[in-house]
């Protein structure tokens, strides 16, 4: 397994002027904030009124390999955030709470789950879905191994169970059996494909050594 | 969702002014348990304040051999230093939540973490949790979940994590900010029992930020946690045990239960049994008799003593087995 210290650092340190005072007009900055920032960004001086909540606030992030940016509406998931505005349909809804998995996406790398996390969290950081784990038209050996192993029956977990192995075989590059199924426990699947998705991840492990 | 003003302080100072200038303000690290709570309607906060990018995500080993784990520090944190130096805390932390959710969460997040008793985080019942003076409706609810240890007629909630409990038997220290500067709260006065106020959940002002988690060199420690299926299901009933022995005798040992009260319960009992005596199945098997002392099941959770008394017994043998 790897060595570190913590599983993300943030992101480096912004270059130039600092990107949190222009972007979102950091507490008590006094800051007015860009266009897209919405009402009542960095107006709040030392004044006793709380600052008032933004409309929407710039965020950008690095999808699959390209840069966008967008005005996003600071309560919106991560999850929403892509399928909705951003026509990422990938990354499932299953529970909105945590519990499935279906939503797993890779933050810098790292499997997460995107219906509990906020997209204004997120800014300047990389996110990769299922639809960018193909590469150059080639499908990516976890998903082959779900084809080759039938990981599924529905299908509407498998989007987040492919993402969550490719994590997985990041973390621990040689999972035993046992690991998989330990390891991939935050992804359920209501079609009981679990033995095949041992299968498959089990497979796709062995071809990546 | 209530529309709240975000903010991404750059500093710890600047989270602590944060705070401080707007009593409706909320923390957001990990997002893990906050989101959930924002969207179901529990919470409504005024401001997120976003400590994801103050640099509080490092581990620094003192030269004493103590560790200081930064707030920022995810639960999925995988360092060989602490694996052997505190093998029950990384237990706790890989038997919590699922890989994507270790991932995100932080330390700090998971001593603030919420109940999951159903009832706070549905609205449409009565929590005095949530809304103070409304009522408990797990009283007259399902049992099953509820405190065995240190519950109080307004609230019968217990504290869902699995870190903290290993914190108690680790004798953490919780470093927070706030207007007034640093202060260090011992693990085991952190969390409180709820009395008649359990909207009260911590020592942590409301203007204060956990910034780090200290743990001092410790014996030998293990966790064995027990739920309803064998992966990502919070604890019925866990214990954290760290134990040191020397010429066959038990010198120290601390022992933490989770899942049995609002707070990791301590077991003094259970501990004096062991001090003194050889680390053998008879002080063991004592010790985990001693560890039900004081507990007052209610209708629904009377499974949890017998539990109690094997999950201890277990965690030791286990501990003295490695
Ligand atoms: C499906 C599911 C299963 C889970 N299973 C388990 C389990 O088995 N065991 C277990 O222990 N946990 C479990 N959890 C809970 C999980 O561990 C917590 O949600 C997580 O630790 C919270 O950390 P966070 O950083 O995401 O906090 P957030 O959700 O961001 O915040 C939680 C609370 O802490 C406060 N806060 C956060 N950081 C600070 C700080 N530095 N200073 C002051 N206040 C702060 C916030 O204001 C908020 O009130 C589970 C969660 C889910 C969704
Ligand atoms: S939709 Fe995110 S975990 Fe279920
Ligand atoms: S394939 Fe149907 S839910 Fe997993």
């Amino acid at each position: 397994m790897r060595e570190k210290a913590s599983t993300f650092a943030g992101e480096p340190e912004p270059s130039g002027p600092n990107r949190r005072t222009v972007l979102v007009g950091a507490v008590g900055a006094g800051v007015a904030g860009t266009a897209l920032a919405g009402v009542g960004v960095g107006l709040a001086a030392p004044t006793t009124a709380p600052p008032a909540p933004q409309e929407t606030l710039p965020v950008t992030l690095t999808v699959n390999g390209v840069r966008r940016s967008a005005p996003v509406d600071p309560r919106a998931s991560l999850l929403d955030t892509l399928r909705d505005q951003w026509g990422l349909t990938g990354p499932k809804k299953g529970c909105d709470q945590g519990a499935c998995g279906a939503c797993t996406m890779l933050l810098d790398g790292t499997r997460v789950l995107s219906c509990i996390s906020l997209a204004v969290l997120h800014d300047g950081q990389e996110i990769t879905t299922v639809e960018g784990l193909v590469a150059k038209g080639e499908m990516h050996p976890v998903q082959r191994a779900f084809a080759e192993r039938d990981g599924f029956q529905c299908g509407f977990c498998t989007s987040g169970q492919v993402t969550s192995a490719v994590g997985l075989l990041k973390e621990n590059p040689r999972p035993s059996r046992a690991e998989i199924s330990e390891l991939m426990s935050g992804n359920l699947c209501r079609c009981a494909a679990y033995s095949n998705i041992v299968d498959a991840v089990a497979d796709a492990a062995r071809g990546e050594r | 969702m209530r529309p709240f003003h975000y903010s991404r302080p750059g500093s710890v100072g600047e989270a602590v002014r944060a705070l401080g200038a707007d009593p409706g303000a909320e923390v957001i690290a990990g997002g893990t348990d906050l989101v959930t709570l924002l969207r179901d309607g529990v919470r409504a906060p005024s401001q997120l304040v976003d400590v994801n990018r103050l640099g509080l995500d490092r581990l620094s080993w003192q030269p004493n051999g103590s560790v200081h784990i930064g707030a920022m520090c995810r639960n999925a944190v995988d360092d060989s230093r602490l694996r052997r130096a505190y093998p029950g805390l990384v237990q706790a932390l890989r038997s919590g939540a699922s890989p994507q959710i270790r991932n995100r969460a932080s330390f700090g997040g998971n001593l603030l973490q919420r109940t999951r008793c159903a009832y706070f985080r549905l609205p449409e019942f009565d929590c005095n949790k949530r809304n103070p003076g409304s009522g408990c409706a797990a009283l007259n609810g399902d049992g099953a979940q509820t405190a065995l240890f240190g519950a109080s007629p307004s609230c019968v909630a217990v504290h869902p994590s699995d870190c903290a409990v290993a914190l108690v038997a680790l004798n953490a220290v919780v470093h927070v900010e706030g207007p007034a500067g640093a202060r260090r709260i011992p693990i085991e006065e952190f969390h409180v029992l709820p009395g008649e106020t359990p909207q009260r959940e911590t020592a942590l002002r409301r203007d204060e930020l956990v910034v780090a988690i200290e743990l001092p060199p410790a014996p030998p420690s293990h966790y064995l946690k027990f739920r309803d299926r064998t992966s990502f299901a919070f604890a019925l009933v866990s214990a954290a045990v760290a134990v040191e022995v020397s010429g066959g005798t038990v010198r120290s040992a601390r022992i933490a239960l989770g899942g049995v009260a609002a707070k990791p319960w301590r077991c003094l009992a259970a501990e004096r049994e062991l001090v003194g005596k050889p680390f053998t199945a008879p002080s063991i098997a004592k010790a985990g008799d001693a560890a039900t002392e004081g507990a007052k099941p209610r209708p629904g959770n009377e499974y949890k003593v017998e539990l109690v008394r094997r999950v201890v017994r277990r965690a030791l043998t286990e501990l003295g087995n490695a």
